[in-house]
């Protein structure tokens, strides 16, 4: 008998369903349909979330996959939905998130013909996926999903582009799902080179004032207690990227704080001190270097990646070890002799004193009646016994709160690092949520990136996801003016905004908040925020002159530290 | 601004659509301007090989290598200096005959670029020469005199001077670990 036959429509549903998808990110329209209207019969075994811009759809994606460790899945339609979908895309293939992005595409008869709705979605998605392929045949469905599955969720992460022709939707193929195991041209997990392990093993044996600096690979690679074992076997302090954050708890005793621009003074100060650079799942972002010709000079620098592109990209390396993250520090653990750098480790302490005093205090203890951001991010990170999910936008908002809040255990932080996408928070706070229901999701955002897709409250009211939103509103575009006060003399150039009452808007989706103006009433807002059953908006009015430091300017030394606005480290 | 050298790209991949401008924009990315190209199949059956010529440096080429393997269809991607790879171009150039006929120097011309004749017609002659890019451009000067009505260089096709065929060594690995799977 012959094999029974289904549309490419159908094939590509059971598709996803064989990879375990649960939810699918997306927005329906015409070339798309044939997807949609099998969705309809599937519905009770794929959950379809219905953002309202097809950007919020790839960033809660995004969101979804950086929770859960699953790629997320976002179906759209052809052009301008296509064209919509990019800066998710951008930013996915930046922060190594696993993605994939279903496109509709006019029928393969038309492509080429400008036919309406047509963009060559192929071509402006190859320079920001990890891999765009389009289908013109339903045949092709089972084995490009299998494919895409495979290259956006092995090796280095990263988002993949599916772009099928509506014909290859509705035309008929027979369906036998096989998940792809082997890419002839793609090794997503090197074999470790053991002469690597013993170039790392030795340099670290030798070393006397060796500094870590973690990023998302330990995450992606669940490299998380290797990490602690390598800092505690060999007495090594940890710094970490942005993304690397939650990758080690905050309060270990090894962890010294966040790198880079606005990071701690003493993991800044002492990657210029320190003989020993060890760089795991981190790729030199000049937001972590500062002016990499003026960047741990002094020091031997071990590279540990998955991505052989990153090793000498940005900053030479004296070993570079292929690998995941994981398999790499299990391979070089044995071969770690234990030491004490006791020494080394209170030279920190010094750093540690200065920040507190100059930057801490006066930030989360401001003797002003105006509140910090940093304060209010402190509050409700205790709040939720610091084991809450940290969502941010792009700014202030997600400096101060990556700074200030605490975590306890990894995949915690969800937040734009690589491209610095404002509007991303809304949606990648809702992907969050659904990715981790069982854990409280709370999203930092200021009042330009919220409006950036303030049109995602809707999905929030549709589906009743329970998303605390906390507002900190100083009616300005805060970095920019940050940067204004600083760099251009107090010009404040179109960084002022007139602001609707957001908690008026958030009351027309049906999400409960208030507005929050003075220090008196925050903790309380913050406890009924956390008591109420469902969304929450708190609009905290903020000092609009408020700033995030320490601060190594762009293009310094990273030694180079602004501790306020006048005075430096 | 830095000394450039003239290196040659090869990229094995796999027969994609879309590959060329995947690789294309890595170069472009990098302010890289290709000099040639020129795209076939290679000896291995399925492979495909791209020959590729920019002015760089060291450095950056080490980069930009590495940053067109990391595209999933390319399979390896080396760069070479001139000394590690024996490279050839072909040039093909449209004279008119008349001219060509009223010159006495037209054999010894032929001979000493070891050139080839393709077509002769009462209109136009075609010679085709091989070689490198200084010596296609040698004969096209000397037939500039008679007027080149035509004229194209291919891109550089080159050979590794190695004793070690890498790309077919990473097949044998990937042979080998899909075996093991």
């Amino acid at each position: 008998m012959a094999k029974e036959k289904i549309s490419g429509a159908e094939a590509l549903i059971r598709a996803l369903i064989a990879e375990h998808t649960e939810y699918i990110f997306g927005y329906p329209g015409g070339a798309i349909m044939p997807v949609f209207d099998v969705l309809y019969h599937y519905r009770d075994q794929i959950s379809h979330i219905l953002v309202r811009h097809e950007q919020g759809a790839t960033h809660a994606a995004q969101g979804y996959a950086r929770v859960s460790g699953k790629t997320g899945v976002v179906i759209v339609t052809s052009g301008p939905a296509a064209t919509n979908i990019i800066t998710g895309l951008s930013d996915a293939m930046m922060d190594s998130t696993p993605l994939i992005v279903i496109t509709g595409q006019v029928g393969s008869s038309l492509l080429g013909s400008d036919a309406f709705q047509e963009t060559d979605v192929v071509g402006i998605t190859q320079p920001v996926t990890k891999w765009s392929y389009q289908i013109r045949s339903s045949e092709e469905i089972a084995w490009a999903v299998a494919r895409a599955f495979y290259i956006a969720g092995n090796g280095r992460p990263g988002p993949v582009v599916l772009d099928i022709a509506k014909d290859a939707q509705t035309g008929l193929t027979e369906f036998g799902y096989r998940p792809c195991q082997f890419i002839r041209s793609y090794n997503p997990y090197p074999a470790i080179k053991a002469a690597e392990i013993e170039a790392a093993a030795q340099l670290i044996n030798q070393a006397h004032k060796p500094f870590i600096l973690a990023g998302q690979g330990v995450i992606l690679a669940q490299a998380e207690a290797e990490l602690a074992e390598l800092a505690e076997k060999a007495d090594i302090p940890v710094g970490c990227t942005l993304l690397g954050l939650s990758a080690m708890p905050t309060d270990h005793p090894l962890y010294k704080g966040m790198l880079g621009m606005h990071g701690s003074i003493a993991s800044n100060i002492k990657t210029n001190e320190c003989d020993l650079l060890i760089a795991i799942g981190m790729r030199f972002d000049d937001r972590v270097t500062g002016d990499v010709n003026r960047y741990a000079r002094q020091a031997r620098i071990i590279h540990i990646d998955i991505d052989p592109s990153e090793f000498n990209k940005n900053v030479k390396c004296d070993v570079s070890v292929l690998g995941d993250a994981r398999a790499v520090l299990q391979a070089l653990l044995p071969q770690v002799n234990p030491a004490r750098h006791t020494e080394w480790l209170e030279s920190f302490a010094a750093c540690e004193e200065v920040e507190r005093i100059k930057v801490i205090e006066p930030e989360i203890h401001p003797q002003k009646p105006l509140m910090n951001m940093g304060e209010v991010a402190r509050k409700v990170s205790e709040a939720t016994g610091n084991d809450s999910i940290l969502v941010t936008d792009v700014g202030q908002n997600q400096m101060l709160s990556a700074r200030y809040y605490r975590f306890k255990r990894p995949r915690s932080i969800v937040t734009s690092g690589g491209l610095g996408t404002m509007g991303f928070g809304l949606p990648a706070a809702i992907g969050a949520k659904i990715g981790c229901p069982d854990r409280t999701v709370c999203f930092f955002t200021g009042d330009g990136g919220l409006q950036m897709t303030i049109q995602e409250l809707g999905t929030i009211m549709q589906y009743g996801i329970d998303v605390k939103i906390i507002l900190l509103n100083n009616n300005f575009l805060g970095m920019v003016r940050q940067w204004q006060a600083l760099f251009f003399d107090h010009r404040y150039s179109e960084t002022p905004m007139l602001n609707p009452d957001f908690t008026q808007v958030a009351a027309a989706y049906g999400i409960a908040g208030e507005r929050v103006t003075s220090r008196d009433e925050l903790n309380n807002a913050i406890s009924r925020m956390l008591a109420h059953h469902g969304a929450y908006l708190l609009d905290v009015q903020i000092d609009p002159d408020g700033m995030v430091f320490p601060m190594t300017p762009a293009g310094a030394c990273v030694t180079d530290i602004m501790l306020n606005a006048t005075e430096k480290y | 601004m830095t000394d450039k050298t003239l290196y040659t790209v090869t990229v094995y991949s796999e027969n994609q659509v879309g590959l060329l401008n995947q690789i294309s924009i890595i170069f472009t990315r990098r302010q890289l301007n290709i000099e040639s190209l020129s795209v076939s199949a290679s000896a291995i059956e399925g492979v495909h090989k791209f020959t590729i010529t920019t002015y760089s440096d060291r450095e950056t080429m080490k980069k930009l290598v590495k940053q067109i393997e990391k595209r999933i269809d390319v399979l390896r991607a080396f760069f070479y200096t001139d000394d590690e790879i024996v490279f050839q171009e072909v040039a093909l150039y449209k004279v008119p005959t008349d001219k060509l006929l009223d010159d006495k120097h037209i054999e010894e011309l032929v001979r000493k670029h070891n050139a080839r004749i393709l077509e002769v017609n009462r209109i136009y002659t075609v010679i085709e020469k091989s070689g490198h890019t200084d010596e296609t451009q040698a004969l096209f000067e000397e037939l500039s005199r008679y007027e080149v009505m035509q004229f194209v260089r291919s891109g550089r096709i080159a050979i590794t001077k190695s004793t070690v065929e890498h790309v077919s060594l990473f097949l044998q690995e990937q042979q080998y670990r899909q075996n093991q799977l």
